[in-house]
């Protein structure tokens, strides 16, 4: 077995084990990364592994948000339906949006992306007898069964590690080598027969699935849903979790979740100014990590036993 | 529905028109910095925004001086200029050899940064600057009446434009920025220094968002947020009109300043989702804009 292998499974056992220590915060803080990595892992699917900027994965994290609390609450849908139904709307919007631009390259497919989830949010915004438009959808209740932190929170990492399990699996399979090829050379991919745009258009609808579940679970996490989920920065914070965990490492981005949710805890507790720190702790890494945390730890490591920074 | 009032619909029109000339001066610094240094630069906003807040510093530091404000606008879009020069020197130049997503997110970091330190020298509460003394007036247009300040800024947008497009095109320096434009390479080669060249053109980017917030400072509260609600204009108006084609911006400013002024009027739902989709429809159809031309690389 692998060593990212053993790493997902002693990470589940460990927090496992989480709400023992009857710590709110710890559990609250512990259902935010799974969340959130799973939400970075899902935008890292295009980044790291298929070489495509996307500056609009919010879109889809909404779109799954929304789904599934309008059905829970205006559709009175049972919470398994609404939640599948999110994440299938998550995939099916990232089918149509990116039918339109895989067509695109590099900083076009990035404004591009980026125009697609402001048409999302500016409907979420607007369209107030739907979606409540700037107050949002408030009151979204735990589901049954699920009503309590504690409970929701085992349901999140049972979620999350199954998703996990299923996109590893897939970036390891043959599936998974043709999308870094593509990062690697599109061209040349096409020229051995493989058809760059279907496998990109793939790639895409199966990051928009895993996002919409993701943001099916914050919804739920959050108590309500706001427009903001689909604003702008919410798409620069989770590359800014992605960027900072290390883009070519599976687990990269949702250690980047992880160590940027616990600063923001810490740091908004004593002062208002967090955009100012994440500010610098970007530029930062721009400039002295460009690998990320993971990148700088495997850099590190003399006795690699063969380059899986592939 | 009754037809509305002629003089009602030049004034919108108006309004609409003053709006794009702002958009303009922003969103040419943003086309004139992605077309020779390639950086779509997100931290344009906050550079529009500084030149706000600044601008309300300097007022306040010329009280009673004869004419106060326009001695503000220059020293705020010149302090401006001159932050967005070093911001290149010292940083931005040393991204260049990385991946693009680096420098985007960099241009990010410095969004971040800069709103909180606007937030910290001047406040969260709303800021106000008020007009020149000699533009305090209106001008009856038909049955109604337009401020002199607002025609004073739809003239002065052409002006500047005007202005650039001599620059670019007839003077030795404006032929350097067009040929780093298709070839920085090739330019190095032939003995230009390229690296100050892009400080320049960082810096006169810089200068026309600076230039953009200190003349908008009268019309408008200055508050934090002001960065992110133009920067996503901008880019609708670069992507629009072409990136990195000077009448492009002009065209796409203006569309935009039209569809903003008419659209709350004529479908005040939609014209928030018209605008964005506005500039997927280009993309998709026009990667390269309205008036730009397709990138050769």
């Amino acid at each position: 077995m692998s060593k990212e292998n053993w790493f997902l499974i002693i990470l589940v056992l460990l927090l496992a084990f989480l709400p023992l220590t009857e710590s709110r915060f710890y559990v609250f803080l512990g259902t935010d990364i799974l969340i959130m990595g799973l939400f970075a892992v899902s935008l890292n699917l295009l980044l790291g592994y298929t070489g495509l900027v996307s500056f609009g994965q919010a879109a889809y994290f909404g779109i799954g948000a929304y789904t599934c609390a309008l059905l829970m609450k205006k559709g009175s849908v049972a919470f398994p339906l609404a939640f599948a139904a999110a994440a299938v709307f998550g995939a099916i919007a990232a089918m149509i949006i990116g039918f339109f631009c895989i067509r695109m390259t590099k900083i076009y497919f990035a404004m591009l992306t980026l125009a697609f989830s402001q048409i999302v949010w500016a409907i979420a915004f607007k369209w107030n007898s739907l979606t409540g438009g700037d107050t949002g959808l408030i009151g979204v209740n735990f589901p049954a069964h699920l009503d309590s932190p504690i409970r929701f929170f085992y349901f999140t990492l049972a979620v999350v590690a199954l998703s996990f399990y299923v996109l590893r699996k897939l970036v390891n399979s043959p599936f998974g080598r043709i999308l870094t090829t593509i990062r690697e050379n599109p061209e040349r991919t096409e020229f051995i027969g493989i058809n760059v745009k279907l496998f990109q258009l793939i790639a895409f609808m199966i990051s928009g699935f895993f996002a919409a579940i993701a943001g099916a679970l914050f919804g739920i996490f959050n108590h309500s849903v706001f427009p903001d989920f689909i604003f702008w920065p919410q798409s620069a914070e989770v590359l800014i979790m992605s960027l900072l965990g290390g883009i070519y490492n599976f687990f990269g981005p949702v250690v980047g979740a992880a160590v940027l949710l616990y600063l923001r805890m810490q740091v908004t507790s004593f002062t208002q100014y967090w955009p100012l720190i994440l500010g610098t702790i970007l530029a930062l890494l721009l400039f002295f990590f460009p690998g990320g945390i993971v990148g700088f730890l495997k850099s590190r490591q003399v006795f690699t036993r063969k380059n899986q920074c592939s | 529905m009754s037809l509305p009032d002629p003089s009602f619909l030049v004034i919108q029109c108006l309004s609409g028109l003053t709006y794009a000339m702002f958009l303009f001066l922003i969103a040419s610094g943003l086309s004139l910095i992605f077309g020779i240094l390639r950086v779509l630069n997100f931290a344009h906003g906050s550079l529009y925004m500084l030149g706000a807040y600044l601008t309300y510093y300097f007022v306040s530091q010329f009280v009673n001086a004869p004419g106060q404000f326009w001695w503000a606008v220059i020293f705020a879009s010149l302090s401006v200029a001159i932050i967005g020069g070093i911001i290149e020197r010292f940083l931005l130049s040393r991204l260049y050899i990385r991946e693009e997503l680096n420098q985007l997110l960099f241009t990010y970091a410095l969004v971040l940064i800069l709103s909180d330190f606007a937030k910290i020298v001047w406040g969260t509460g709303q800021l106000s600057v008020s007009r020149p003394a000699i533009l305090k007036g209106a001008v009856p247009i038909l049955d109604q009446y337009f401020p002199e300040y607002n025609i004073f800024i739809i003239i002065l947008g052409p002006a500047i434009a005007l202005l650039f497009w001599l620059i670019l095109h007839r003077t030795r320096w404006g032929r350097f920025i067009r040929a780093a434009a298709l070839d920085r390479e090739m330019l190095g080669s032939l003995g230009v220094n390229v690296n100050r060249l892009f400080t320049l053109v960082f810096a006169i980017g810089a200068w026309l968002a600076g230039l953009g917030g200190a003349l908008v400072s009268p019309l408008v509260a200055i508050v934090p947020g002001m960065d992110v609600e133009i920067i996503i204009n901008a880019f609708i108006v670069v992507v629009v009109g072409g990136l990195g084609s000077f009448w492009g911006t002009l065209l796409g400013a203006l569309i935009l300043g039209q569809v903003t002024s008419f659209g709350i009027l004529v479908l005040p739902r939609l014209s928030m989702v018209f605008i964005y989709v506005l500039m997927a429809v280009v993309l998709i159809l026009r990667p390269w804009g309205l008036l730009g031309k397709p990138l050769q690389r």
